[in-house]
């Protein structure tokens, strides 16, 4: 072995730290001794590969952990403890690293806390990598990740967690989607699928399912110079269509439980577009049904607002003006859902007038530019 | 999360609610000036808020392309531009609430006789990447 299976050793690290705090390690030195153990393994591992990686790295980051707890009153204690961890332990527990989703997903976190801890002690990445991809100085990325560490360190878990914590942490992450050298949709996905194999939930197959299917489509989703391409348009060709057959059948296996969430929901509306093979073969009927069985679980206005299109395509433009029409005109792309519908219904002028005013709204460049020009196009027709 | 700009004016913004020119203050009220700007990005720092700061000299020139083989045109500067930018904080936080908390505590910073300057700080959301999952 050259070089290190760095999947394999960052697979590992929500395992070991789990071990190491049930062992009774503080939760935050404990983060700490797993990335130092991580470096270790990266320098040694080439040289000579251990037989049992995992039990490699809860020995080497055991050790660390002590040589930085020195206070004189725990050294007997550290001694016991060092007996304890050279003693083959029980068969690692998946509670173990459960817990350390839990804890890095907790409610006192913001949600930016909580994803940046979860990337670094979930995921193993270093803080460097976490900086870089979220666009932010090494520095004040550590200050957010030791507070975040600091705030649930003491948490204690006597109960079970809310795995809906967990999902909502992983969906921030895959919806940043790639920003840097760290891809951060794949991590959010590797770390969906970790979670998936050690609790059987729904949900988690939901969200797992739900990342496969737009994962699938991400090549086709911008153009080679990083404009948007809407899904009408993309080359249904170069879909990936593995990740959409594993989708599907995460999701299948995760509906016939009948516990339905709205990540199982969202999964399902993303299964009926990669079904269709063209956009006109889309089965737009059932798209609205799941929209409005997400409208019930969710209640949200974006939800609202993305139904209206579907209605728009099941029932013709002016049934998806008139879902439009009780709306909140302020909600994110409200103006662009309404040039679209405007313009499918025959309304050139008025379409070409709203999408400059949803280019003046817009959120993100590549959606300002990609209304811009469809503005544009509607007004060298006109 | 969402990066802010937090701009400031030499020139644009309304007026300032306590509006002393910085060149009529005295020399320990514009250290404790600077100081509250730097005590202000090192806490947000620590709150993993932090992300750039920059100050602009007043003066600079504006340039333009003149054409193939030609070298650029160079102006100004123009007394009549209206809004002139002082300087900025990059800020990356969990809300817009947050940003206009921050923006206000900034707008706090001390000018004459040690009273906050109340001056107007325009708070820019960045464009960001678009989200992957969007329908």
């Amino acid at each position: 072995m050259s070089t290190v299976d760095e999947a394999l050793l960052r697979s590992l690290v929500p395992g070991v730290l789990g071990i190491l705090v049930r062992r009774g390690a503080d939760f935050a030195a404990a983060e700490d001794a797993v990335q130092d153990a991580l470096v270790e393994a990266v320098r040694a591992w080439p040289a000579a590969p251990p037989r049992d990686p995992k039990a490699w790295l809860v020995t080497v980051a055991w050790r660390r952990f002590l040589d930085a707890t020195r206070a004189g009153a725990a050294r007997r204690r550290r001694e016991e403890l060092l007996d304890r961890v050279s003693a083959p332990g029980p068969a690692p527990s998946t509670d173990d690293t459960l817990q350390v989703y839990f804890r890095c997903a907790h409610p006192l976190l913001t949600p930016s806390s909580a994803v940046a801890l979860t990337l670094r002690a979930v995921g193993g990445l270093t803080t460097r990598q976490i900086a870089q991809a979220y666009l932010v100085p090494e520095a004040t990325m550590a200050q957010r990740i030791s507070r975040a560490k600091r705030t649930v360190s003491g948490v204690r878990f006597d109960q079970p967690g809310d795995v809906a914590t967990v999902l909502r942490v992983l969906y921030l992450v895959f919806n940043e989607g790639y920003s840097g050298d760290v891809d951060l949709a794949v991590e959010a996905l590797r770390l969906t699928r970790q979670l998936a194999g050690i609790i059987n939930h729904p949900e988690v197959s939901g969200l797992l399912a739900l990342m496969l299917l737009h994962h699938a489509r991400r090549a086709t989703r911008t153009a080679p110079d990083g404009s948007l391409v809407p899904l009408a348009e993309q080359d249904r060709a170069r879909w990936d269509s593995a990740a959409i057959t594993e989708g599907v059948r995460v999701l299948q296996a995760a509906l016939a439980r009948d516990q339905l969430g709205e990540y199982q929901v969202q999964a399902a509306i993303a299964a009926l577009h990669a079904d269709a093979r063209t956009v006109e073969e889309t089965d737009w009927v059932q798209v609205v049904e799941w929209y409005d069985e997400l409208v019930r679980l969710t209640d949200s206005p974006v939800v609202l607002l993305n139904r209206a299109v579907a209605v728009g395509e099941a029932d013709g433009a002016r049934a998806g003006l008139a879902a439009l029409a009780g709306l909140d005109a302020s909600l994110p792309r409200h103006t662009a859902v309404a040039a679209y519908l405007h313009e499918r219904d025959g309304d050139t002028a008025t379409a070409a007038r709203l999408y400059a005013e949803a280019a003046h709204r817009a959120t993100t460049l590549a959606e300002r530019d990609h209304l811009a020009r469809q503005a544009a196009r509607l007004h060298a027709r006109g | 999360m969402a990066k802010y700009l937090l701009l400031k004016h030499y020139r644009g913004a309304p007026p300032p609610g306590h509006d002393v020119p910085m060149d009529r203050w005295t020399p320990e009220e514009i250290s404790d000036h600077v100081q509250y700007m730097n005590d202000f990005a090192a806490r947000l720092e620590e709150s993993g808020e932090f992300v750039d700061a920059q100050a602009l000299a007043p003066e600079g020139t504006w340039v333009r392309y003149d054409g193939e083989g030609r070298p650029p045109v160079t102006d100004g500067p123009f007394a009549e531009t209206k809004d002139l930018i002082a300087g900025w904080m990059v800020i990356d936080v969990d809300s817009h609430d947050r940003a206009i908390e921050l923006a206000g505590i900034l707008s706090a910073a001390p000018g004459a006789d040690g009273k906050p300057i109340h001056e107007w700080l325009e708070v820019r959301p960045f464009l960001s990447a678009p989200p992957t999952i969007t329908e």
